[in-house]
């Protein structure tokens, strides 16, 4: 499925901020992924140890925390966490139209060691 | 060596969203209004293609990108129709990036086109994940795949602004239900459109032809605002 795009697409981003900040291994990848992200971890696990194989990001933990899915309503301000994918203001019953969370694919930090062995 | 912590908050996607805006900005330069359509194998999307070329024929000028697995079948349905249609096999993949889209305009005479269809992988997973540089995504859901669509694949109904309910005429046939359907479109989409449609007989076309209408005249005047003075066209 799309986990494989997605897991290609991290690891270039890896691969970018460990040359940046000269990162030898990484040992851990801490990502936010929103619960209406069309991923499933184990899924996007798997196919990252394939991409992976044989870079300075082979083996890395991907730690994910799961994001809920928040929205607002523009009638009355209200912000709260939606229920059963259901997109409605629980304070005043009115569709709501604008998300704040839960869409979320984004690379929070990146922990490995400086590859000082080099020299 | 010493392990250190590196900060980042990157969108794992942004590689396609750049080319996904550097497409918008193509599309929109050239007042073409793009749309990307959705839906499972099998739901209609080629034969919805075929009916509203036939129906929009000659009121504006129409090109379509189909994207496939595996074969040129589609690509040669829509040229039949004589529009401009360009084949993208993913070769197993299960979805259009922006990148494959970028490669297929090349391929395409965008000089005067109106409405530009990006027809996507058959998968209501996978290609809602996925922006191609369209101005809006649609989605077709078919009433024999039943009811219980929008529960299972909230991403695909919650970000389509369109939702074209199809074979209709099939509902005497089936356990369907098309107010559970409306339903829970709405509630996860309330901004949402729902047009129910055959593409077979042609039920229930008038409002989505006149939607792609509507939306096509808007674009072609951004069009001409941009080639000429505000003013222009009025003597």
């Amino acid at each position: 499925m799309h986990e494989l795009s997605i897991a290609q697409s991290l690891l270039d981003i890896i691969v970018d901020e460990s040359n940046r900040h000269r990162l030898g291994r990484i040992n851990k990848v801490r990502l936010r992924i929103g619960e209406l992200a069309a991923v499933v971890p184990e899924s996007l696990r798997f196919c990252f140890d394939l991409v992976s194989r044989d870079t300075a990001a082979s083996g890395a933990l991907l730690e994910i925390e799961t994001v809920g899915v928040t929205a607002r309503c523009d009638k009355c301000d209200f912000s709260f966490e939606v229920q059963d994918r259901v997109f409605e203001c629980p304070k005043c019953g009115q569709p709501v139209f604008e998300m704040l969370s839960g869409r979320e694919l984004y690379v929070m930090s990146i922990e490995g060691e400086t590859g000082e062995e080099d020299g | 060596m010493a392990e250190i912590k590196v900060p980042v908050v990157r969108n794992i996607l942004q590689a396609n969203e750049r080319l996904a805006s550097e497409n918008r900005r193509r599309f929109d330069k050239a007042g073409i209004f793009v749309v990307n359509l959705m839906s499972s194998p099998g739901a209609g999307k080629t034969s919805l293609l075929e009916r509203t070329i036939d129906a929009l024929a000659g009121r504006m000028n129409i090109a379509v990108i189909e994207g496939d697995l595996q074969s040129s079948y589609d690509a040669e349905r829509i040229q039949k129709k004589g529009v401009q249609a360009v084949q993208i096999n993913t070769d197993g993949g299960c979805h259009l990036d922006a990148n494959m889209i970028q490669i297929a305009l090349d391929s395409l005479d965008l000089a005067g086109v109106d409405l530009l269809i990006i027809e996507n992988v058959g998968n209501l997973v996978c290609p809602a994940e996925f922006n191609l540089g369209e101005h809006e995504k649609i989605m077709i859901l078919s009433v024999t795949e039943g009811d219980d669509k929008p529960i299972k694949y909230p991403l695909m109904f919650q970000i389509c602004s369109v939702l074209l309910v199809n074979k209709i005429d099939l509902l005497p046939y089936t356990d369907c239900d098309l107010g559970k359907i409306r339903q829970s479109a709405r509630q996860l989409n309330p901004a949402g459109k729902v047009f129910e449609i055959s593409c077979r007989t042609g039920e229930g076309f008038a409002p989505w032809l006149s939607w792609i209408e509507d939306k096509v005249s808007e674009h072609r005047k951004n069009r001409a605002g941009a080639a000429a003075s505000p003013h222009a066209g009025k003597h």
